[in-house]
C-alpha cells in the first residue's frame, strides 16, 4: 500500500510528528491561550492523518473517512478550541489567572518526565505496531504502523496534563490531548471506528468539554477561583 | 419480538422530551417511574421469550438472556429509586401557597429530562451489541448525571461532579482506547467488527498480543466506571453528594451496567486468551476494593458515604465471583446484581429521607431512631441486614455460591481473604447503624438544642411501597429457583462460558 518514500507515508509521518511536538510544547507553555492554539494545530494535524490514510486506503472506505476528516476538523481544530477559549477568556476577565501557576513539576522537570513517557510508549507499542503491521486488512501497513507509540505517548502525556496541573482549564486541556491520542491511535490502527460509533464519541466528548466548562463557570462564582487544590472538602 | 428492543430507548426519549416541557407537570413528575417501568416490562418480556435471539439493525440491538436481565435490573432499581424518591403529593386540604407556581420548575423539569435521559442510555447499553454503541452508551451516562450530582449546588456538590465527571470521562476514555484496540485487531485478522457475538465466536484469528493490550485497557476503562480500586475515588464523593433517588440510581444501576461491560470483555479474553489475564485483573480489583471498603466503612462518620464505600465493597464480591468464573459463580454475580441493586437503591432513598428529618450525614448525630421515626429505622434495619448477606436475603445465597465455586477452583486463599474482609465491614456497618437506630427518643432535648432539619434535602416522607416490594423480592428472590434460576443460568450461559 504506502511505501517508505511515498507520499502519503511522508504526509503521516509529517501529521504525527506535529502531533507530538504539539503535545510536547502542551507540556512546557504555561500559558492557558497558547495551549488552546496547540490544541487546534493538533486538530488540523489530526483531520490531514485521517485525509491521507483515507486516499490512500481501499476506495470503499474513502468516502466515509473524508466525511470522518471533515467532522475531526470541525470538532478539534474548532468547535472544542473555540470553546476552551471562550470560557477562558470569560475566566479572565471575571479575575481568573490566565497561566498555569500551581504545577506540580517546573518545565524541566516535566520535559524529562515526558521523554521517559515517550520511551514508555514505544515499548508499549510494540505489540501494537507488530500486529497491525503483519494484519492483512490492516488500513496503514509498513511504516505507517509504527507511528502509533505517537498517539500512545499523547494518550500518556494527557495523564501527565490531568495529574501535575491544578487549574480547572488545564485538566480540561489535558482531558483534550488524551482523548485526540486515542483519535491518533484509532486512525493509525483501524482507519478510525465505524461512522456512528465516531459520531457517538464525538458527540461525547463535545458534551463533556461543555459540561466541565459550565461546571468552571460555576465553581468559579462559588469559590472564587478554579485552582482545583480549594476543592478538598470531601475526604474521609 | 425485535420491535420490542425499540421500546425503551424510544419511551426514554420520548418521556425525556415531554418531562423537559411546560406540558405536564404531572408527566415531569413520574417521568422516571414511567420509563423504569417500561424497561422493566420490556426485560420481563424478553427474558419470557424463547427460540432465536432478537436482534435489530446489523450489530446494533441485541437481546440475548443476558441482555433481558440487565434490562429488567435497571428497570427494577430504577423504579425502586424513582417511585420511592417521589416527594409526597399534597394533602388535598392543605392550602396552596399564592404565588406557588402550578407548573414543574425549571430544575424540576431539567432533573426529570436527564433521569429518563439516564435510564434510556443505559437500556441502550445493556441491549446492544455493539462495542462501540455500548461505550458511547455508557459515556452518555456520565453526562447525564454530571448535572444530577451537582444538582443540589453548593461547593461541595460541585467538586463532587467536577470530581466525577474528569475521573470517569478519563477512566472510560482508557475503556475507548481497549475498544478502538479490539477493533483494530479485528481489522488486521481481516473482518472490522465491533460486534461482540462476532468477536466471541472465534472465527477471526485475532493476535494475541494485541488483544492482550485491548482487554486489559477496556477492563481497567469500565473498572473506573463501575468504582473498583483502585479508581474508585470519585465513587464515595459523587454518591454522598448526589440526591438520594439519583445516588440509588449510580449505585445500583450504573455500577451494575459497568460491571456488565466487563463480562462481555471477559468473555472476549476466554475465547482468544484463555480466562488468565482477565481472572488475574479482577482478582486483584476486587480484593483491592474490598479492603478500601473494609478500611473506610470502619471509620466512616457519614452515613451516605458509609454506603457509597458499601457500593464499593459490592463491586469487590462482584469481580472476585467474574474472577473465578464458571456457571455457578456467574449466576451467583448476577443474583448479587440484583439483590444489592434493589436494597442499596431502597436504603439510598431512606438515608435521603434521615438527611431530611435530621439535618445531618453525621451518624454520631442521629440517635434513636427506632424509637422517634420507626418508618425510618425499620426499613433502614432492614435494608442494612439484606446488604450485610444475612439470611434470607439474596445477597447470602450469592456471597456463600461465589466462596464455594472459588474454593472449588483453586483460589482458596482468595476466598478466605474475601470471607474476612466481609467479616470486617460486617462490623463497621453493623455498628454504625445500631448507633443510628437505637437510643432514648431524647425528643426534649432535641427540641431545645437541636439542629433543625436544614432546608433544600427534599422530604423526610414519601411512598413506602416501593421500599417494602423492593426489600420483599430482594427476601424471597433467593429461594425460587422456578423461574429466576433458570433464567440466572440462562443469562450466565449467553456469556459462552457455562
Amino acid at each position: 500500500m504506502s511505501t517508505p518514500g511515498s507520499a502519503a507515508t511522508q504526509l503521516i509521518a509529517l501529521a504525527a510528528g506535529a502531533l507530538l511536538v504539539t503535545s510536547v510544547l502542551m507540556v512546557w507553555r504555561r500559558e492557558l491561550s497558547a495551549q488552546v492554539r496547540l490544541l487546534t494545530v493538533q486538530g488540523v494535524s489530526l483531520a490531514v492523518l485521517a485525509v491521507t490514510i483515507g486516499l490512500s486506503g481501499p476506495a470503499s472506505a474513502r468516502a466515509e473517512l473524508l466525511v470522518v476528516a471533515a467532522l475531526v476538523l470541525a470538532l478539534r481544530a474548532w468547535l472544542l478550541p473555540w470553546v476552551v477559549g471562550r470560557r477562558l477568556r470569560a475566566g479572565v476577565e471575571a479575575g481568573d489567572a490566565a497561566r498555569e501557576d500551581g504545577a506540580r513539576l517546573n518545565p524541566t522537570a516535566s520535559l524529562v518526565v515526558v521523554a521517559l513517557l515517550a520511551t514508555v510508549a514505544y515499548l508499549v507499542s510494540r505489540p501494537i505496531s507488530e500486529a497491525v503491521a503483519a494484519g492483512s486488512g490492516a488500513a496503514v501497513s509498513g511504516p505507517a504502523a509504527f507511528a502509533v507509540p505517537v498517539g500512545v505517548c499523547m494518550v500518556l502525556i494527557g495523564f501527565l496534563l490531568l495529574v501535575g496541573r491544578r487549574r480547572a482549564m488545564s485538566q480540561l486541556i489535558g482531558f483534550l490531548v488524551l482523548d485526540n491520542g486515542i483519535a491518533t491511535v484509532a486512525f493509525l490502527t483501524a482507519a478510525g471506528v465505524p461512522f456512528a460509533v465516531e459520531l457517538g464519541v464525538s458527540s461525547d466528548v463535545l458534551l463533556v468539554v461543555l459540561i466541565l466548562a459550565v461546571l468552571s463557570r460555576r465553581i468559579h462564582a462559588q469559590v472564587g477561583s478554579t485552582t482545583l487544590d480549594s476543592m478538598t472538602e470531601l475526604r474521609d | 419480538m425485535t420491535a420490542l428492543l425499540l421500546v425503551p430507548p424510544l419511551a426514554a426519549l420520548l418521556v425525556g422530551a415531554g418531562a423537559a416541557t411546560r406540558a405536564s407537570a404531572l408527566l415531569t413528575r413520574l417521568s422516571g417511574v414511567l420509563v423504569s417501568a417500561v424497561l422493566l416490562a420490556t426485560g420481563t418480556a424478553l427474558l419470557a421469550h424463547r427460540g432465536p435471539v432478537p436482534t435489530l439493525g446489523g450489530d446494533l440491538l441485541r437481546a440475548d438472556p443476558l441482555s433481558a436481565l440487565m434490562l429488567a435490573i435497571v428497570g427494577a432499581v430504577g423504579l425502586t429509586a424513582t417511585w420511592a424518591g417521589l416527594a409526597p403529593r399534597r394533602a388535598a386540604d392543605e392550602p396552596r401557597a399564592a404565588d406557588e407556581p402550578r407548573a414543574a420548575s425549571r430544575a424540576e423539569r431539567r432533573y426529570a429530562a436527564l433521569v429518563a435521559l439516564f435510564l434510556g442510555a443505559m437500556a441502550i447499553a445493556v441491549t446492544t451489541d455493539n462495542l462501540g454503541v455500548l461505550w458511547v452508551a455508557v459515556e452518555a451516562t456520565t453526562i447525564a448525571t454530571a448535572f444530577l450530582v451537582g444538582h443540589r449546588g453548593g461547593p461541595r456538590a460541585l467538586e463532587a461532579a467536577w470530581k466525577y465527571v474528569v475521573l470517569g470521562s478519563v477512566g472510560i476514555a482508557i475503556a475507548l482506547l481497549g475498544t478502538v484496540l479490539l477493533y483494530a485487531a479485528s481489522r488486521s485478522a481481516g473482518g472490522a467488527t465491533l460486534s461482540w457475538t462476532r468477536l466471541v465466536s472465534g472465527e477471526l484469528p485475532l493476535d494475541h498480543g494485541l488483544v492482550r493490550v485491548a482487554v486489559g485497557l477496556a477492563v481497567l476503562g469500565f473498572a473506573t466506571k463501575a468504582g473498583l480500586a483502585p479508581m474508585h475515588s470519585w465513587l464515595p464523593d459523587a454518591h454522598s453528594q448526589a440526591p438520594a433517588p439519583v445516588s440509588g440510581l449510580m449505585s445500583g444501576v450504573l455500577l451494575a451496567v459497568a460491571f456488565y461491560a466487563i463480562l462481555r470483555v471477559r468473555a472476549i479474553a476466554d475465547v482468544v486468551l484463555g480466562p488468565g489475564l482477565v481472572r488475574g485483573l479482577l482478582l486483584a480489583a476486587g480484593l483491592g476494593s474490598l479492603a478500601v471498603a473494609a478500611a473506610l466503612i470502619l471509620r466512616q462518620r457519614d452515613h451516605k458515604r458509609m454506603l457509597a464505600y458499601s457500593s464499593i465493597e459490592h463491586m469487590g464480591v462482584l469481580a472476585v465471583g467474574a474472577a473465578v468464573g464458571g456457571p455457578i459463580a456467574l449466576a451467583a454475580v448476577l443474583l448479587h446484581l440484583i439483590g444489592h441493586g434493589l436494597a442499596k437503591a431502597s436504603l439510598f432513598v431512606v438515608a435521603g429521607r434521615v438527611l431530611a428529618a435530621e439535618g445531618t450525614t453525621t451518624i454520631a448525630d442521629v440517635r434513636g431512631l427506632l424509637a422517634r421515626r420507626p418508618d425510618l429505622a425499620v426499613p433502614l434495619v432492614v435494608g442494612m441486614t439484606a446488604l450485610l448477606g444475612f439470611p434470607p436475603f439474596a445477597l447470602f445465597f450469592s456471597e456463600v455460591a461465589i466462596v464455594l465455586a472459588g474454593w472449588r477452583a483453586g483460589l482458596g486463599w482468595a476466598m478466605g481473604l474475601t470471607v474476612a474482609l466481609l467479616l470486617v465491614v460486617v462490623a463497621g456497618l453493623v455498628r454504625a447503624t445500631a448507633s443510628m437506630v437505637l437510643g432514648p427518643a431524647h425528643d426534649e432535648e432535641r427540641a431545645a438544642s437541636g439542629p433543625t432539619p436544614a432546608a433544600g434535602h427534599g422530604s423526610d416522607r414519601g411512598p413506602m411501597t416501593p421500599l417494602v416490594l423492593a426489600l420483599s423480592v430482594t427476601a424471597v428472590i433467593g429461594f425460587v429457583a422456578v423461574p429466576v434460576g433458570d433464567v440466572l443460568v440462562r443469562a450466565a450461559a449467553a456469556l459462552g462460558l457455562a
